[in-house]
């Protein structure tokens, strides 16, 4: 099955406009049991990063996103079950506020990740000081940290420095509010990548990676 | 101040009835930059109402801009609800964890009477002593959450959006309980000495929600509360957009729009014309680690963009100056203020 810009066309504008249900038909009709992953690169995944787009020129709001990352990965978990053998060469992600307790974007992140096949662990809002352990126990290759606040953004240069000390070579991608605001933040506490919104956030883990961008 | 010098009072009512004064009002909006005058916690500083209201107002000598911002920090109206904020050696409290578990725990929550609640009469009592000391010289700027941001923290970002685009009942039931304890809150305020209320309303903001979304929500709510409001309010976005529903939020009410640095202030102050009046737009996140070289241009540039025919007050664009910023760049802002900003420009 080829790119169909027709189809991608249609699902973002169900997504926008908040059909789930036609959204889900749309998906579920092409669904054939071992066609996940196609369906995500060819229809899912590029709506969403239309719709990142369009978050990211302030042509749509921030709920918009948030409800459509949430039907997106409502319409994968039905196609690709969390304990889908398909699932298994992906790379495992972690996700945290770092102690923020605004959880809205690490859901919109973990949505979309979702919606795009990753595997994802959830650590809430889990601070530097436990996220070490964990991230070594889960063989997390990615951790994302998602913060509202700027002193919690700051949390990132100590989980740096704990990555460093226990020797742990998981990447850190930072996004939110404050990195938005002040481009150079993601350098000066030492991530990895910033995303910019969470479209952004698979190639940037594509590209802490290494990895082509393609399953 | 000389006696030829008009006071910041009247320099800011002025400007907001669209006219010159002698140059461009400055609100540098500080809060926990106040524990630094005492050198203590920020959980201390705040904790103690007279402290806070000592501090704003040596704050206000060092800087000289024009008014008091007696207000303390977003999550203390959710003490009154019975949660808690998260408390950073340096950083404004945090909300702590949601008191709305579930959408069905609407239907029994009750608004706090504001009287009766500890937490906030200490920010009344700060208003009431900086009234004490300044009469009708400084404006006095009270804060509310607007009913429509309140739940954020009240059930957590995710959790509301969920609420408002699925359960538009449970919603309306929601607005219905903070209205009344926001419309409260504000009037306590102003019968403590506030000049006028901020409104606090980012979820509004083009940023966080659609416009036809708006308008039928936080537009409607806004109407409902800001016409309670015994004086006059300023609606703030907090670093939110606002420029596709200006002619809505000029509706509601609201004498002045407080916009994002991701808008131009320019754009916006055209599109405020003979409606609004517009503070803003400094970026409070980057301001740490400008040069004095930088915050002349920043400033310089507002003023340029906005100031001129009067119906502006520079601002930072989130309505809160973060602890971090340090004092330098503050002193910087306000030497360029008063070197860019003399009207006539």
């Amino acid at each position: 099955m080829g790119r169909d810009k027709f189809q991608v066309r249609e699902f973002k504008e169900l997504l926008l406009s908040l059909n789930r249900v036609a959204a889900k038909n749309l998906i579920t009709s092409k669904f054939t049991g071992d066609n996940a992953f196609e369906l995500i690169n060819e229809i899912i995944a590029p709506a969403l990063e239309s719709i990142g787009d369009m978050w990211s020129l302030g042509q749509i709001a921030l709920s918009q996103e948030y409800m459509a990352s949430k039907i997106c990965e409502e319409i994968v978990e039905m196609i690709l079950p969390a304990e889908s053998p398909y699932r298994k060469n992906m790379p495992a992600i972690g996700i945290t506020t770092l102690g923020d307790e605004h959880m809205l974007g690490k859901r919109i992140v973990t949505s979309y990740l979702k919606a795009n096949g990753f595997n994802v662990y959830d650590y809430g809002d889990m601070g530097p000081d436990k996220i070490g352990m964990k991230v070594k126990d889960d063989g997390i290759e990615v951790l994302m940290a998602s913060t509202l606040m700027l002193n919690l953004a700051f949390e990132v240069k100590k989980l740096r420095l704990i990555f460093d000390r226990e020797g742990i070579k998981t990447k850190i991608i930072v996004g939110g509010a404050p990195f938005l605001f002040d481009r150079d933040l993601w350098k000066e506490v030492g991530a990895d990548a910033m995303a910019v919104d969470a479209m952004e956030s698979v190639n940037k883990i594509y590209d802490v990676l290494r990895y082509p961008n393609e399953q | 101040m000389s006696s030829d010098e008009i006071t910041p009072m009247e320099r800011v009512l002025t400007a907001l009835s669209h006219k010159e004064p002698d140059r461009v009002p400055f609100f540098l909006l500080l809060t926990t930059q106040g524990s630094k005058e005492f050198n203590i916690s920020i959980e201390e500083y705040f904790s103690n109402p007279e402290m806070v209201a000592k501090a704003q107002i040596r704050m206000q000598q060092r800087y000289g801009h024009d008014c008091y911002y007696p207000f303390y920090y977003a999550s203390l109206e959710l003490e009154a609800w019975g949660g808690n904020s998260v408390f950073y050696p340096d950083a404004a409290p945090n909300s702590g964890r949601p008191i709305i578990r579930d959408p069905g725990d609407i239907t029994s929550l009750e608004s706090p009477d504001v009287f009766g609640s500890p937490q906030l009469q200490k920010l009344l009592k700060t208003t009431s002593l900086i009234k004490e000391y300044t009469g009708e010289d400084i404006p006095i700027i009270g804060v509310v959450m607007s009913p429509f941001a309140l739940p954020t923290m009240q059930m957590g970002f995710d959790h509301y959006f969920d609420l408002i685009y699925e359960e538009p009942d449970k919603f309306e039931e929601l607005m219905r309980v903070n209205e009344k304890f926001c419309v409260q809150w504000a009037n306590a305020q102003l019968e403590s000495g506030a000049t006028a209320i901020c409104y606090f309303d980012p979820v509004s903001s083009s940023t966080i929600i659609p416009p036809e979304l708006y308008r039928k929500t936080g537009f409607k709510v806004a109407k409902r509360t800001i016409s309670k409001i015994k004086g006059p309010t300023a609606t703030h976005m907090a670093s939110g957009r606002c420029l596709p529903i200006i002619e809505d939020i000029a509706e509601t009410g609201t004498s002045i729009i407080c916009t994002s640095v991701l808008e131009d202030l320019a754009e916006v102050k055209d599109a405020c014309k003979g409606k609004l009046s517009v503070m803003g737009n400094l970026n409070g996140i980057e301001m740490r680690h400008w040069s004095p070289q930088e915050t002349g241009d920043k400033v310089k540039e507002a003023i340029q963009k906005a100031a001129s025919g009067g119906g502006y007050i520079l601002s930072d664009n989130h309505g809160e100056i973060p602890y971090t910023v340090p004092s330098d760049v503050l002193l910087n802002i306000s030497e360029s203020l008063r070197k860019w900003g003399q009207y006539p420009g």
